[in-house]
């Protein structure tokens, strides 16, 4: 639609973020990219976001949309024209919107156990927790090509953020998804061949070094 | 077509009764199965084996889970009586705040229950923090969804209940008429719906309930 002003306003190792990139770029829209400073949050960022002051924000046409499971689904629903992420049958919808809650309830906290882990012990939580969770995923995702079927969409869309701290999460913790979850990485590397993808997730070793420099100024290594 | 509706909860949940106000705002039929979470049935098992919780809807044979997406789901199937606003910047608000009263309000109020002395009064300014932040989402409307109940007053709808009984169990306003005037309004207003009167739980119950949940929690702050 000609004259809609979309800003995003993100940090580039989002997984949340991430999100919102995937789909602005799958539905082929115009926006502007703003890198937000989680150490020093723009003011715009603070007021377009003042409940919770975190990153993604979607800022469309002035109005401010938070959290981005939220936002894909404001995305697919005023988009509505094209390219479809969500499924149109009500059942298929549920059991999409099912499994990207899950993704957000789980995998993210397990995550943080391994990168902001204060011990061992509590990185191997973490990777046990974190195999876990791929595992069912794996479950989910059964022979289909992607979570929706033929089509790449809302839940492949709310998972393949996480790509980008995969090697933080190998490394640190020592273990190999693909070793674990063959079917789950094989999945991962048919999204990054998504040109929409690809362009919207930073380098994971890229990732991996900030976890690390983030560790050292925390006191933890 | 004769549709099969089951519902699998407890008698205490709030995020079932979100499912059970939705379906009777729908006028919906369907058969409740009570669960005791202790003994989990073989069919809540078959039908969640993800998360093993309560609510499930079960429609013709097919099971929906997490009571927001129960919501959601209900709403695109029967579309008498709406539920969520058709405007999809409306529907994000919706959506945002009643993750908002998942993730803070029932945490904060959780807090309040398992704190004593200057512990509680700490949780209880944060409670009230969260409380205002949601009662300013109702401007000057009866309720969330403008005249008539919708989505995010049935995905807050478990603080009116919940609510009222902490207040008993602790002995102290946590929704004071003065400081939260229009959610003590909302809550007063969602109460006396004649959709949603008859369906709480029994109060003496729920007041036993939390009280003995509340117990091992006030016993460890007492020892330390």
């Amino acid at each position: 639609m000609a004259g809609d002003e979309l800003i995003l306003l993100n940090y580039w190792i989002s997984m949340f973020g991430a999100r919102v990139r995937i789909a602005l770029e799958e539905k082929g829209l115009n926006y502007e990219y703003r890198e937000e400073n989680l150490q020093n949050k723009s003011p715009l960022l603070l007021q377009m976001n003042p409940v919770h002051k975190k990153i993604p924000v979607l800022i469309h046409n002035g109005k401010p949309i938070c959290e981005s499971n939220i936002i894909v689904q404001y995305i697919d629903e005023f988009w509505n024209d094209k390219t479809p992420l969500l499924p149109s049958d009500p059942y298929e919808k549920a059991q999409a919107r099912f499994w990207a809650d899950y993704i957000d309830k789980k995998l993210y906290d397990s995550g943080r156990k391994i990168t902001w882990n204060k011990n061992k012990e509590e990185a191997e939580e973490g990777k046990k927790e974190v195999l876990e969770i791929f595992k069912v995923l794996e479950g989910a995702l059964g022979d289909k090509p992607y979570f929706g079927g033929e089509n790449f969409g809302y839940v492949d869309i709310s998972l393949i953020g996480f790509h980008m701290w995969f090697y933080a999460y190998e490394t640190i913790a020592n273990f190999s998804i693909e070793a674990e979850c063959p079917k789950l990485m094989a999945w991962d590397k048919r999204c990054l061949e998504r040109k929409t993808v690809a362009k919207s997730l930073g380098d994971p070793k890229a990732v991996y070094d900030i976890v690390l420099k983030s560790r050292k100024i925390k006191g933890l290594d | 077509m004769a549709e099969e509706l089951k519902l699998f909860r407890t008698w205490s949940s709030p995020f079932a009764l979100r499912v059970v106000h939705a379906l009777k705002i729908k006028g919906l039929e369907y058969e409740t199965i009570f669960e005791d979470l202790s003994t989990k049935s073989a069919s809540l098992l078959q039908y969640n084996p993800v998360n093993k919780k309560v609510p499930v809807l079960v429609h013709n044979g097919k099971p929906i889970c997490e009571s927001l997406v129960i919501l959601e789901y209900i709403d695109e199937t029967w579309k008498q009586c709406p539920l969520l606003p058709r405007d999809p910047y409306d529907k994000a608000e919706a959506r945002f705040w009643a993750k908002f009263g998942d993730e803070k309000i029932f945490s904060s109020i959780w807090k309040v229950l398992i704190t004593q002395g200057k512990q509680q009064e700490e949780a209880i300014v944060e409670a009230v923090q969260n409380l205002k932040l949601i009662e300013e989402q109702l401007k000057d409307k009866k309720f969330f969804g403008g005249e008539t109940i919708g989505y995010l007053d049935i995905a807050f709808g478990w603080t009116v209940n919940l609510i009222g009984i902490l207040e008993e169990i602790i002995d102290q306003k946590l929704v004071d008429e003065e400081k939260l005037p229009l959610l003590s309004a909302w809550m007063q207003n969602f109460s006396d719906d004649p959709v949603i009167k008859d369906c709480w739980p029994p109060r003496d119950k729920m007041i036993v309930k939390f009280q003995v949940m509340r117990e091992p929690y006030l016993k460890n702050l007492v020892s330390q």
